[in-house]
Parts: C-alpha cells; structure tokens; sequence
C-alpha cells in the first residue's frame, strides 16, 4: 500500500449557488475496501457521480489516478480511467443475455457481424473467476438480483476496472446472497482492486471495511482505520450528535395484546405463497422477517388483493372478508406501504399535498366529487408538522425531496385514512438514520393508538427494535414465530435460523 | 432524484434559502409549463399580421380562425383527458363521422327532429364507452384499440349512409354551427362553435382540476401502478376518459352537422385526430401522462388554426401547407421530451 491508486484533493461541486460537495478529500489504495458513509444527502452519490463522469467538478478540485491527473468527462471517461460503478439500481438489460451485458458497448464483431460465441466465451473465465452458477448464454431476466449484481461486477471486470464503487449492493440482496457477495469483494480486494463500497448498514462495514471515510453536509468529517471503526463512532461522525437510541426504541411489552384485527387464513397463489396463516392483533407490531425471495411481499399483495389469491381467505375483526382489489382492501380498513414508493407508491410529478391527500380525496369530496382544497391543504400541513417533512411547502412536487421525506409523504397518505390494519414493507428502506427513528416513533405511536402493524423488513435489528412478535417466512411459508417477553429479547439468531432452515448460523 | 436531496441536504444553515430557491425553480418551470406556447401563438399572430399586410387581426379573419379551431379544440380537450393517462385516441374523426351520420338521420325523423343532437353526442359517448371498456377491462394497448376503431367506427359511419351523403338543410338548432351570439350589436359577436368550444374547456377544467376524478386522471397517468395500490378504480378512471373522449368528438360531430347541413361517413372528420393531438402536445401534456393542462390544449388548437388561416392569407400552397404543419407535429413532440427533462420523472 504504498502509492495511492485514486487520490481526490479539494473536490467541491455546486448546483447554481448551493455547494453538494465542499473540498473533500478521499484516498484510496489498491487491495483495500473502503467504506464510503453518511446519511442521504450527504454527498455520496455526488461524489460517486463525479468518479463516474457524470459531473464535472468545479475548478480547483484534483482528481488523481496512479499519482497522474486525469478529467473525468462522461460516461467513457469513467471506464477509460478504470472506474466502475455497481449502481444501486442495475443497470442491465434484462432482454439481453449475460454476454451480451457483460459485453455491452464494447461487442466483439467479426466482418460487421456480432460474434456471440467470442463473447460467450470471453465471458466464461471471468462469470468462473466469480463463482457464478449460471452460463453467459443466459437471459438476464431470469437472474436473481444476487445473480444480476454478479453480471454488473463482471461487466467491470471484463473493463479491466481497477476502481470499483458499489452503492448499497446489498440493499435488493438476501442474506446468503450478501455473504456471497462479500466472500466476492474480499477476494477481489485480495486480487488488487480498490473498493469503495457505500453502505447505510453499520454490520457490512464493520464486516468489510478497512477504512471508513464519513460525509456529513457534503464535507469530509473524517476516515477511521480499521482498528477504529465502532459504531458509535461512526454514527456520531454521521449525524454530528448523540443518538443513544439508534436502533433501539423504548418498548412498552403489552401485558396482554388486543382483539386479532387481522387474520390470514392459509393463503396461497401456489408460486411465491403455499399456504401461510397469520394474525395480527391490536395495538401490535408484527415483525414479518425472512430472506428476500420468501415470499413477505408477495403475502402483503395477496392481502391487499393486489394480486389474485389462488386460495385461503382473510379475516378482520372475527369476519371473513372478500378482497379483490386494493381499493377494497383500504375500505376493510387495511392500508399498506409497499417497499418500491418510487414505482408504486408516490406520484413523483404530483404535489405533496395531492400525494398526502390521494386516499381520502373522497372521503373529503363535497357534492359527491368536488375537492374540498382547504381541507386537503390543512391535512397536508398537519402531515408535515406531525411527520417532519422538510420541503419548501405542501404544494412542491413529491419527486424532489430526499428519500426519507419521500417515505413520510408516503406513510401520511395511509395514515390519513386511518387504517385498523397497517402493513409497512421495508418502511426505512433508503431512509437516512434520523428519518429512520422518526418513523420508528411514528410506528409505536399507531400500535399505541390502537392500530395492527405488520412490518416486512430485511433489517432484522429494525424488526428486533421496533416488533412485538416476529413471524418469519422461508421459501412461501410460515416457518416460525417467536414471541418477545421480559425475560428474552428477540435474537437476530433466532430469525436467521428460522429464515435459513439451518438451526446454525454462520457469522 | 438523488442530486435534489443532495442540495436540499447539503446546506442545512442555509436550507431555508436553497429551499426558497427550489420553490422559485418549481414556480418558474410551473409558469413556463402554463404559459407554454402562448407567446408562440402570440408571435405567429403578429408575424402573419405583418406578412399578410395586416389581413391576419380583422375582425371577419378572428372570426374565421375561432370557428375553424372550435371543432379541433373540442376534439382536443377530450384528447387531453386520454393523454393525461397516458393513452391515445385514435378514433375521434372516425367517432365523429359516425356521430354526424347519427344525428342527420335522427333530424329527419319529423318527429325526432329535436333529438338528433343528443343522439349524435350519445353516439360518440357509446363508441368511446367501447374503446374504454377494451381498454381498462381487457387490458388492450390503447393504440392498437383505437387504431381498430378508427377504420371499423369509419366503416360504421359509411354504413349509416349507405355510402352516401346525407343532407338536411332544416335541421334544427342549426343556429349552432353558423350563427353568433351577439354581444355589442354590430361589433362583437361570437359564434355559436366558439361559445361551446369555450364551454367544454371550461368543464373539463372544472373537472380536472376541481373534482376528485380529475386527481385520479393526474394520478393514473403519472404512475399507474401506484394508483392502483392507492385504492384509485383505474378502470373506472380509464373507461370515463374515453368516454370523455368519444363524448365530445360526439359533440365535434354534431357542430359540424349543424355547420354543414350535412354529413358524410367517407369524408367527415378525416384525420382529426392528428390535429387533436397536435394541439395537446403543443399545449405541453406530456405524451406519458400524468402532466399537462386544459388551457395548454386551447392554446395549441388555436396555434393549429393561426398556422392553417395564415399559411393561406399568406399564400403558401397547399402542398407546403402539409409539410409545414407535419414539421409543427415533430416539433411539438420535441418540446415534450425537453419539458420532461425538466420534470421530477427520471
């Protein structure tokens, strides 16, 4: 480690007046996994974007590779100066095969003819290298997103990428899948390639991180040595305050729990679902954990009639219901939050207040069907006080604001309604830490008041802080359920075990 | 959209000023998006004033291109109500072929005589209930629905006829499509087209903008699936726009009748459609859904109209006239990507 491969000196970057970057400083070395932190809006994604090409930073800021100087202009500038980014939404085509990704921009052709078969065979050794288990004959679609990540790290290998940058890579992966991935990171780091790998989850860069260099505000706050990275540390350099409570929220046990509002009895579409059964009771947070894949989300659909249910019935309150479609869903008093707010929650080009006041627009109606606009206006004030959303004002567009005050217009747009049933999937997913537990508190306040909570997570110190029970499903099924009392907390070890089938867990 | 957070994020002391900032962006990109292509009509007005030595602002040639919009821009506002989900209606000029037909033969009926206005609009409503239905239940591309009933409703209005043309020159409330309604006698009138082309924009705003159904619409075609997680019936929602839609070609179909005395399956209405969208994209809807306005629909009808009255006041032939026009259609799609950079849709 003795020559830097990628030094940044004073890189700042300004949109108009406002600076997203001010004179930071990042060093990278070759064989080493450095890991890139801050809340959303720190300034990540700029600084990715400027190493990409995407951005030009503003004059005075350095950018060296191998000690050399270099501008990094588009797209191709990132490539030829040996930067790859693993984006967090990938950037594969799903039609095309994994060669012809792999070997995307860059097709060998033989007398203006493709020649697949080089490609597929160039692609071999370096899918091999990785471990995949799938040929480059194979149509991306059917990856799975584990499988895809491993096409997109391929495509930079085949670059002869030397820098590579990987946003939340394991934000759409499950467990065993980012155990795979990190085995794979190691050994990439082990074969010489620099990695800054970016990441809210404090667990991966504890696992991966050799250094760790935290933004706050765009500005460099400051890198921990390995030695020194702890939590603590790096939450307090992340937020710039004490948050005592980072995962865990106070927890009042309920002696016992209320009526069962909700009640899923034996439901299946016979792909993803075979069969599951659960229950949900008042004024309770119910944790519906299990690896990506196991079918949570694809439940929570068949609930809400999102998608047909093949067979099983629901329950609220004691009476079986009929639901077909979500609107019938919401009148049964079940609202749900689903895990993508960008593809299926909010209207990115619509206000705040039309977001916020979408479910209840007829309820509000006068005359059967004309807007009451001051009482729309006057819901979505109170929403952002209640909530803290930060934006200008209830009338700016949904799309603009950061992740986390985007998941709050979400999340007030089903609280208008005042659902008996409420089922969050992934509620803190691309959130950042403050937003986090402020939608933590906003959950027990809704199981405090009375509401049924089922919360879909992957963050299983989320499900363990914030659930009163846990449900954990595996390959459609229930597998288990474990009960929180006084004298046991809930164990990350338990869920995974249930989770995996396996009664060991592997660290 | 990360940049955004980035910015809003990136100054926390000073946040009430990028927020004032982005608020000012907002207005200013809501402004040019309302506004839109109203200079642009403004300036085709004076330009073809000055080219025709001042022939363009007389009061008989306004006349003129008032009444020769007020058909496109009933057509157009349906349109508007399709495009906003996202969809496309082909069949208008077909519809209102098919509705003109209906009516004339209705008007002959000594008895029925009265009826045949409802009965056209009623006819238009049927077909664009036809198109909504194939559409929201058996979810078929609307393109490819429409662009079936454009050549079978054609087929249906020729069928109406017998091939022929169908005259009727007592058709009552004939009044509509050629007379005026007079405000300052002997200076200012309006014609009757112009009046109800008014209306219908004036409704559907009231409805798009005033009613829950038209936060639906908005909603449908910014992001379909999330409406549907939402709770919003988006069959409903699609059925009623194109109903909208084949409602007021219906009404198209009428006010010609009423213009012409007559109505004939074959030529009536032969590719209205083309200057129906025309105008909503001119009028800045976005050809994805989910943004756009009524009054930018106005505006871009009555572009279409200046550019075919002053093309002729003008001189420039017929042929060019095409050309010229097509090239208005290209453009106007061009400004709809541009605009959609600007938008919060990635």
């Amino acid at each position: 480690m003795s020559e830097p491969i990628l030094e940044m000196r004073r890189v700042s970057k300004s949109f108009f007046s406002i600076k997203a970057l001010r004179d930071v400083d990042l060093t990278v070395y070759a064989g080493e996994i450095h890991a890139l932190m801050g809340e959303n809006g720190a300034g990540k994604s700029t600084l990715m974007k400027i190493l990409s090409g995407a951005y030009r930073p503003d004059p005075g800021s350095e950018i060296r590779i191998d000690g050399q100087p270099v501008q990094i202009s588009g797209p191709l500038g990132g490539r030829a100066a040996g930067i790859a980014i693993i984006y967090q939404e990938l950037s594969l085509a799903p039609n095309l095969s994994v060669a012809e990704n792999i070997y995307l921009g860059r097709e060998v052709s033989r007398g203006g003819l493709l020649a697949r078969e080089a490609m597929q065979a160039g692609a071999g050794p370096i899918l091999a290298r990785l471990g995949a288990d799938f040929t480059p004959q194979t149509q991306v679609a059917n990856l799975s997103m584990g499988q895809r990540q491993l096409v997109e790290i391929a495509r930079a290998l085949h670059a002869r990428s030397r820098i590579l940058i990987m946003d939340e890579p394991t934000t759409a992966l499950s467990a065993g899948e980012s155990e795979r991935l990190f085995a794979l990171i190691r050994q990439l780091r082990a074969e010489g390639l620099a990695i800054i790998y970016i990441s809210h989850r404090m667990d991966e860069v504890y696992a991966l991180g050799d250094r760790v260099t935290v933004l706050r505000d765009g500005t460099l706050v400051g890198s921990l040595d390995k030695p020194d990275i702890r939590a603590d540390a790096i939450v307090r350099m992340m937020v710039g305050r004490d948050i005592s409570s980072f995962y865990k929220k106070e927890h009042d046990l309920k002696a016992r729990p209320g009526a069962p509002v909700l009640a899923a009895v034996d439901i299946a579409d016979h792909r993803r679902v075979k069969g599951c059964s659960l229950t949900v009771h008042a004024g309770e947070v119910v944790g519906l954990a299990g690896l990506v894949g196991a079918g949570r989300t694809e439940l929570a659909h068949l609930i809400i009639g999102a998608v047909p249910m093949i067979s099983g019935h629901v329950e609220i309150e004691g009476r079986a219901v009929r639901i077909r479609t979500p609107a019938e869903a919401l009148d049964a008093g079940i609202a749900y939050l689903t895990e993508d707010r960008k593809a299926l929650g909010l209207f990115l080009d619509m206000s705040c207040l039309d977001n916020i006041n979408l479910a209840v627009l007829g309820r509000d109606a006068k005359f059967g069907g004309i807007l009451d606009r001051d009482k729309a206006r006057d819901r979505a004030k109170r929403a952002f006080a209640a909530l803290g959303i930060r934006a200008a004002n209830v009338g700016v567009a949904a799309g603009g604001l950061s992740g986390g005050n985007q998941q709050k217009v979400l999340l007030s747009r089903l609280l208008a309604i005042g659902p008996k049933i409420l089922i969050l999937d992934e509620p803190t997913r691309g959130v950042d830490v403050g937003a986090k537990s402020e939608i933590y508190s906003i959950i027990d306040n809704l199981a405090k008041s009375g509401t049924a909570v089922l919360v879909i997570s992957s963050d299983l110190p989320e499900i363990i802080g914030i659930c009163d029970r846990v449900i954990v499903m595996r390959a459609g099924q229930i597998a288990g359920q474990i009960r929180r009392d006084a004298t046991s907390p809930l164990s990350q070890e338990e869920i995974m075990a249930l989770a995996t089938g396996t009664e060991q867990l592997d660290a | 959209m990360p940049e955004n957070g980035a910015i809003t994020k990136a100054a926390p002391a000073a946040s009430g000023g990028a927020a004032a900032q982005e608020t000012k962006r907002q207005r200013t990109r809501m402004i040019i998006r309302a506004v839109g292509m109203l200079p642009v009509l403004l300036l085709l007005c004076i330009g073809f004033h000055v080219l025709s030595d001042g022939r363009f602002f007389t009061g008989q040639n306004i006349g003129i291109v008032v009444q020769q919009s007020a058909v496109n821009t009933v057509l157009a506002a349906g349109m508007t109500f399709v495009i906003l989900t996202g969809g496309i209606d082909l069949s208008v000029g077909s519809i209102l072929a098919a509705s003109a037909m209906a009516g004339l033969i209705v008007s002959k009926f000594p008895d029925l005589g009265p009826l045949w206005l409802p009965a056209a609009v009623l006819t238009g409503a049927v077909f664009g209930i036809l198109n909504g239905a194939l559409i929201a239940l058996l979810r078929l591309p609307p393109f490819i629905v429409t662009l079936g009933s454009l050549t079978a409703v054609r087929g249906a209005a020729r069928l109406l006829g017998a091939d022929t043309t169908v005259f009727n020159p007592s058709i009552p409330y004939a009044f509509i499509g050629n007379g005026a309604v007079t405000l300052i006698p002997g200076v200012v009138s309006i014609p009757w087209l112009w009046v109800i082309a008014l209306l219908v924009i004036l409704v559907s705003w009231l409805v798009l903008k005033r009613t829950v159904l038209g936060v639906h619409i908005y909603a449908v075609g910014g992001n379909e699936s999330a409406a549907r997680l939402a709770g919003i019936k988006v069959w409903a929602v699609l059925i009623f726009v194109y109903a909208v839609s084949g409602l007021l070609a219906g009404l198209g179909g009428a006010m010609q009748a009423a213009r012409l005395y007559a109505a004939n399956g074959l030529q009536l209405g032969q590719s209205y459609e083309l200057d129906a969208i025309t105008a909503v994209i001119l009028g800045g809807t976005s050809f994805v859904g989910g943004i756009g306005s009524i009054w930018g629909t106005l505006v871009g009808a009555l572009i279409i109209a200046v550019l075919s009255n002053g093309l002729i006041l003008i001189g420039v032939s017929d042929v060019w006239q095409y050309v010229i026009k097509g090239l208005v259609i290209i453009g106007a799609v061009a400004l709809d990507r541009y605009r959609l950079q600007g938008s919060a849709r990635t």
